[in-house]
């Protein structure tokens, strides 16, 4: 297993990478495409806004080595979300590897934008991501922008309305939560996506 | 649902815990990882460690410990203290802090919290807000509140200032009420109410607390998101599972 991290600038790199470190698996920070390709696992690890995050994928010459990666790719957050369709984010077309769109999270009296703290998961699909996702379990959120449920919503959380909290379509998975930050059961989630 | 948090606040001088009591008077005690090892232990949503001499003496948050907290705990923590520009910014957070809060650097210069929000999205960005009741009844911001010969009273109103920030880019705001902070009789429900009307994003209660009942009160009565503390915990007069037990059986949200 060789797993490797996505290095497009997102400010938690270190968190996950750290979070790897805790489960016993030391992680390449690497933006080298031929390392990526060569690569067990990738992470897209992201924190922050959708256009400056793309910027960064199309600067390192990323876009269409990720496009195309066959292996196990788990976006975090803004790393998720950079895997959709697009973003209302900045309107930016993102990578296409799951479908969707992003959309900014509606706030109103009583519920706040950014959703910010620990939210429960309902896992929506038999996954091996979710594998042993308990009823109850909860993860912590950090965002303004969230993916609709959809057929490839594997787990969904509510802020107002339903959302994708993790995603799945094929070999790319993304997580919106920030497992690296969700004790026990972002550990679990994190070892799953490894035993891929 | 969304649990509301409860945060134990670490303030950080020379690389030990300390506490003081209306912010004066500091005593040390324990050491950093320890420390938020055991509130991670026993159930803390989430760590905020204030250097309270950063900011100050104009010198930046010392890196190191903010690594060994990202490298050994598995749950949020913010980092304040000494945080003037996007690159101080930057290093903290690439450190491993999940957010950054800043409180005396955006009174010297309220764009610093726009441009933080700007490179790396207001989700990290909080703004810290020292507040106390003047003669006058109004609230006032006070600035440099870490060390007490330079705390200095300003004339901005602390709702004029939340307002502001947010309008600048703040992504959560943690109201210091300083009249109540040390003395244990509970929150500023008073100022937090009138707070939460005009915030729109999360907002932490901070300063008061001594009993379960006032984290109880401040969620029921004030709408925070998020209580904050101190003293109670490091004294272990409040244990955060007990604590949280008790929110449950009043119905509060909680992560248990």
């Amino acid at each position: 297993m060789r797993v490797v991290l996505v290095d497009a600038g997102g400010t938690n790199i270190g968190s996950v990478r750290y979070a790897l470190q805790r489960l016993g698996t030391d992680a390449e920070l690497t933006a080298d495409p031929a390392r990526i390709r060569s690569a067990s696992h990738v992470i897209l690890p992201g924190v922050g806004a959708a256009a400056p995050g793309m910027r960064r994928l199309r600067e390192a010459g990323l876009v269409d080595v990720l496009r195309g990666l066959t292996q196990p790719v788990l976006g975090v957050c803004l790393g998720m979300q950079l895997l959709c369709e697009g973003s209302e984010e900045g309107d930016t077309e993102c990578l296409g590897v799951v479908p969707g769109r992003v959309r900014r999270m509606p706030d109103s009296p009583g519920l706040r934008v950014p959703h910010m703290g620990w939210n429960t998961l309902q896992a929506s699909a038999h996954h091996p991501l979710t594998e042993g996702l308990r009823e109850g379990d909860t993860a912590y959120f950090v965002h303004s922008y969230a993916v609709p449920v959809g057929d490839y919503t594997l787990v969904a959380s509510r802020h107002g309305e339903a959302f994708s909290a993790a995603v799945g379509a094929g070999n790319f998975m993304g997580m919106q939560f920030h497992p690296e930050r969700s004790a026990a059961v972002g550990a679990l989630l994190l070892r799953n996506f490894l035993s891929l | 649902m969304l649990s509301r948090r409860i945060i134990p606040c670490l303030d950080v001088r020379d690389g030990q815990v300390v506490k003081g009591v209306r912010f004066r008077d500091h005593v040390v005690v324990g050491e950093i990882v320890e420390l938020a090892l055991r509130y991670r232990d026993e159930g803390a949503d989430e760590l905020v460690f204030y250097d309270i001499t950063a900011s100050p003496e104009g010198r930046r948050v010392d890196r190191d410990w903010v690594e060994r907290v990202a490298r050994e705990i598995d749950i949020p923590f913010c980092v304040a203290g000494g945080i003037r520009s996007v690159e101080d910014a930057r290093e903290v957070l690439h450190a491993g802090a999940d957010k950054i809060s800043i409180n005396s650097p955006a009174l010297e210069r309220p764009e610093l919290v726009s441009e933080i929000a700007e490179a790396f999205g207001v989700q990290c960005v909080v703004v810290g807000v020292d507040s106390l009741r003047d003669d006058d009844g109004e609230w006032r911001v006070r600035q440099y509140t870490g060390d007490p010969s330079r705390t200095k009273a300003l004339r901005r109103r602390t709702l004029d200032w939340i307002a502001d920030v947010q309008a600048l880019g703040a992504g959560e705001i943690v109201l210091n009420c300083m009249g109540t902070d040390g003395v244990r009789r509970g929150y500023d429900i008073e100022q937090l109410r009138a707070a939460r009307e005009i915030t729109r994003v999360p907002l932490v209660a901070s300063g008061g607390a001594g009993t379960p009942a006032h984290f109880a009160d401040v969620f029921r009565d004030a709408d925070v998101d998020a209580a904050l503390a101190a003293s109670v915990f490091h004294s272990g007069d409040i244990a955060i599972p007990a604590l949280k037990r008790e929110l449950r059986a009043q119905g509060i949200e909680v992560r248990v």
